[in-house]
């Protein structure tokens, strides 16, 4: 039988009923990792060896009796910006090439506590900065799909991870994007959840007040039972919602819900992507769904004010590291301390590089008001215009990536052509605002995915609607390989 | 008209030493005395993923002592960023508060008397981080091949105040000083004993000049110091037509001087934006009212109550609030016997001077603790004292006398004072005899006593001598005056 292929409740219910034990199914994850990895590279760490020893302590402990977690024995991958304890934590950079966190991530401790396993760190760019995950200190993630193509990212590892069935399920970190991206091009289900529903207290800051935490699966279902784990407020992280402190998501299919398609998403995206998108479109239509397309103005300003809050952010964020708390060896001897930080600082890659010299820029004294301000004035009006339309539709929809997954290597020299490729994930980053992607099918034999966006804390809407489409379309998940 | 030649503003930092954790953590505030790197954790370490969390008590507390320097509080306020690279500070920028885009820091635009009918404007009051602890190896910056970096301290809660350039002499500062120490002690907000919880940038500009900064200066004693080097500074330099540079100065501790930085301090670029992981700490009407009435007495209000309750003159009861503990202490004393104004008197004559002599000793050896540290003298002795003199059983020399013994020994002066009656000889006959023995002696001495009245307190001194120090050297002076007289 093969386990690598199951979704989250198919394992834990295989496990419960003792069909399988949880180290038998971890055995056949590990199997499945030695024999793709080569090909997709979607794993910086492994956690072969404390991973099997706790899948053999879960199933003494189910074998005793005692009560189980809600996520007893998943296999995880965990993108490496999330602080896992004890174990190395690189964020695929040279400046954390050996760091190890001495304390979990908030997130951590609650799939420990529902007895989840970790089978291994997932690949990203470098600080989650990029959205093909070949800014990474370990080489690109390739697409399961066509090993040629990049995965998407920042959470490549993540998304290329669950298709490959190298996990079950895996936590990737979503700041413009990083989640929905290569989600919708490795064909999995991603999603990030509202600003606030997610502690984000042990992941790696690349733009604190952009990013979520979210969690990327093979199907809808897959995302809902990890969702229901990790959401919640934190002690740890103030800018946890304090209304719902441990909310719970249903599965549920529902139709005749009134959906809005983005015009501005629809009309900027390649023709083999909208082709799919509008087939997806006809999906929901039939399932009672009041379909029209709106327009969404401000989302010509979503990039450039997204780039700006970013980078912003970024340059502060990163300023840290200076090699002096931790980080690689360098031998500070002969170095007054500033030309020993430039010498440590130096060994960020050329992205990370470009988007601290950017962020320091916009908020240079006489360019705050210029650049970072404007950006968030353009912030709150694309989040006013986007409440508006709640008034009026229960989701909007578009394409998550307006191309399709490209080459490795074709866009990396050129990263304004890389920025646009975020265009419409940004918006919801930009707006608080939670936003799946589903797989909507495939052009030129490579996914597409759809995206579902809805208003701050209507995570249940989001998923009826993901989960109801899901149902109908019923579009293949991962490759052969 | 006459030009105001000499300007001086100040940039104060106070410890919240009166919160039990540091501003954005659950570690101790309490730092002092720990193994370095002990007392931090992964967010004051500045690790990768955490998040800062505000301390709520701090911010009750800046807003007392915003209050209680006449400023006004915004509705909400946010904390900043200020970027900057330094090696103690664990994440190189700090986390505190700004004043731009119509957003303030917790207290701005207020005003304090700090003697009378003298005011200074207070620009800002902020709350911010205070960083680690850079440690040379060989004790000084200069000579030091390498610095050790202590985090202990790193994410303490400060209180900055910032007030306008309204002073005119160092004299002014102390005095301003002085207030404020009295303030943030009364509302019990900072110790401001302990070593570098109070430190004070100055800045100073003479008769129009350059301004120029001064830092490091790691007490508000030395500030008057500094203050007065500076100025003197300045002033030789305009005499002999050499401009005084804009820059920011060290104030050496150990030299007593201002000294130019070493390292260039170049034109820094902050880079202020509002820290995204603190939401909006909204204050409100509300908020203020509470702050209010769960504020201590201030001391402009004490002393009122010390002058009206108790009928203090303004003098002595400035004298008595101008130190929080001595303010404590009289109003313990007061509580055990009610004689206000008596123990309000030994206090500021008697037992400051002893304070005064024992302080001045101490700055011999660069030493701060507490007012009564040394001193065997607690509220209960002085109102012991105080009942004695009020009961007329001793006479005031007499009590001044028991309070020098106390002080040394803490014997309660009841005490002192029944072991003094017991002991004197009071019988006049034994007198009478010891002096006439002298008489005898002494005859020479007592031709002269006849002549130069001085000798007398020769006589005096025999009789004391025969009487073991039993004898009342007042009485036995009058009758050695008398007896002079009489043959």
């Amino acid at each position: 039988m093969s386990l690598d292929t199951l979704h989250v409740e198919q394992v834990v219910q295989g496990i419960k009923s003792r069909e399988f034990s949880i180290e038998e199914y971890i055995s056949q994850i590990f199997e499945r990792i030695e024999k793709v990895e080569p090909k997709i590279n979607a794993l910086v760490t492994l956690n072969k060896e404390e991973g099997l020893n706790r899948a053999r302590r879960l199933d003494k402990k189910i074998r005793e009796g005692k009560q189980s977690g809600p996520l007893a024995g998943v296999a995880f991958s965990i993108k490496d910006n999330i602080c896992t304890k004890g174990m190395k934590t690189t964020c695929a950079s040279k400046m954390l090439e050996s760091y190890v966190p001495a304390y979990d991530a908030t997130v951590i401790k609650r799939l420990m506590t529902a007895d989840a396993i970790i089978i291994g760190k997932a690949n990203l760019d470098e600080f989650a900065m990029g959205s093909t995950t070949e800014f990474s200190r370990y080489g690109p993630t390739r697409n399961p799909w066509d090993i040629s193509r990049v995965s998407g990212g920042s959470s490549g590892g993540s998304a290329a991870s669950v298709a490959a069935l190298e996990c079950t399920a895996s936590l990737g970190s979503d700041t413009g994007g990083s989640v929905r991206c290569p989600a919708s091009f490795c064909s999995a289900v991603g999603l990030k959840p509202t600003y606030g529903l997610v502690s984000r207290f042990g992941l790696v800051s690349y733009a604190n007040s952009l990013e979520q935490i979210g969690p990327v699966g093979r199907t809808v279902s897959d995302v809902v039972s990890v969702l229901n784990v990790i959401a919640g407020s934190d002690e740890n992280d103030h800018t946890t919602t304090t209304n719902d402190s441990k909310p719970t998501y249903l599965l549920k299919e529902r139709n005749g819900l009134r959906v809005g398609l983005v015009t501005e998403f629809i009309k900027g995206a390649d023709s083999a992507v909208s082709k799919v998108i509008y087939k997806a479109v006809d999906t929901l239509e039939k399932q009672d769904c009041n379909c029209e397309e709106v327009s969404l103005p401000s989302v010509q300003y979503a990039l450039a004010s997204y780039y700006t809050i970013a980078t912003a952010e970024a340059s502060s964020n990163l300023a840290r590291y200076d090699n002096i708390r931790y980080g690689f060896d360098m031998n500070p001897e002969g170095y007054e301390w500033n030309s020993y930080f430039a010498r440590a600082r130096s060994n960020f890659g050329e992205e990370a590089k470009r988007r601290i010299i950017v962020g320091s820029y916009v908020l240079s004294s006489g360019y705050y008001g210029k650049y970072y301000m404007k950006a968030h004035q353009a912030r709150s009006l694309l989040k006013h215009e986007m409440e508006n339309l709640f008034q009026r539709y229960d989701v909007l929809i578009g394409p998550t990536m307006p191309i399709l997954p490209f080459k490795i290597g074709e866009r990396i020299d050129d990263p304004l052509k890389m920025y646009l490729v975020d265009i419409d994930t940004v918006v919801a980053n930009l707006t608080g605002m939670p936003a799946i992607s589903v797989p909507a099918g495939f052009a030129e034999s490579l996914p597409v995915g759809l995206q579902i966006i809805a208003d701050q804390f209507a995570e249940q809407t989001l998923l009826d609607v993901a989960y109801s489409f899901e149902q109908a379309a019923k579009v293949q998940r991962s490759p052969d390989l | 008209m006459t030009t105001i030649a000499t300007k001086i503003g100040l940039e104060i930092h106070c410890q919240l030493t009166g919160v039990k954790s540091k501003l954005f953590c659950r570690c101790s505030s309490d730092y002092r005395g720990k193994a370095p790197n002990t007392n931090i954790c992964p967010i004051c370490a500045g690790l990768p993923g955490t998040l800062p969390l505000l301390n709520k008590k701090t911010v009750e507390f800046a807003a007392m002592i915003s209050l209680a320097l006449g400023c006004k509080l915004p509705d909400e306020i946010a904390f900043y960023r200020k970027n900057y690279f330094y090696p103690d500070l664990p994440k190189n920028f700090q986390l505190t508060q700004y004043n731009a885009y119509n957003i303030t820091s917790i207290g701005v635009n207020g005003k304090l008397e700090y003697i009378s009918s003298k005011d200074a404007r207070i620009r800002r009051v902020q709350l911010e981080e205070d960083p680690g602890r850079l440690v040379y190896a060989s004790g000084n910056m200069d000579t030091s091949v390498y610095v050790l970096i202590d985090y202990n301290r790193a994410g303490v809660p400060l209180v900055e105040i910032v007030t306008e350039p309204d002073f005119i002499d160092p004299k002014e500062v102390r005095m301003f000083l002085d207030k404020i120490t009295s303030i943030i002690e009364h509302l019990e907000v900072c110790d401001t004993k302990l070593e570098g919880s109070v430190r004070c940038d100055a800045n100073v500009s003479v008769d129009g000049g350059n301004k120029v900064e001064i830092k490091n200066i790691s007490s508000f004693a030395d500030v008057e110091k500094a203050l007065r080097y500076e100025i003197t500074r300045q002033r030789t330099m305009t005499s002999r037509e050499i401009q005084v540079r804009s820059e920011t100065r060290h104030w050496d501790d150990a030299r007593k001087v201002t000294k130019e930085s070493r390292t260039k301090e170049e034109e820094q670029d902050y880079r202020y934006f509002p820290e995204p992981d603190i939401p909006m700490v909204v204050l409100g009407s509300e908020f203020v009212s509470f702050i209010k009435q769960s504020m201590p007495e201030l001391p402009d209000k004490r002393k009122e109550r010390f002058m009206s309750d108790y009928g203090l003159s303004d003098h002595i009861a400035k004298v008595i609030i101008g130190n929080k503990e001595l303010a404590d202490f009289f109003e313990s004393a007061i509580a055990v016997y009610l004689s206000p104004k008596e123990i309000a008197n030994w206090i500021v004559t008697d037992l400051m001077s002893f304070i005064d002599e024992r302080t001045k000793k101490e700055e011999e050896e660069e030493k701060e603790h507490s007012l009564f540290a040394g001193l065997k003298v607690g509220p209960e002795h002085i109102a012991d004292l105080a009942r004695l003199v009020d009961q007329n059983m001793i006479n005031r020399a007499t009590a001044k006398q028991i309070l020098g013994q106390t002080v040394r020994t803490g014997e309660m002066p009841s005490a002192l004072a029944k072991k003094m009656q017991a002991n004197r000889i009071d019988d006049v006959s034994v007198l009478t005899q010891a002096v006439q023995s002298v008489f005898d002696m002494e005859q020479a001495a007592v031709q002269d006593a006849r002549v130069n009245t001085n000798v007398a307190n020769f006589l005096l001194g025999k009789v004391m001598k025969i009487t073991k120090g039993k004898a009342d050297p007042k009485i036995v002076l009058e009758m050695i005056q008398k007896k002079l007289k009489e043959d």
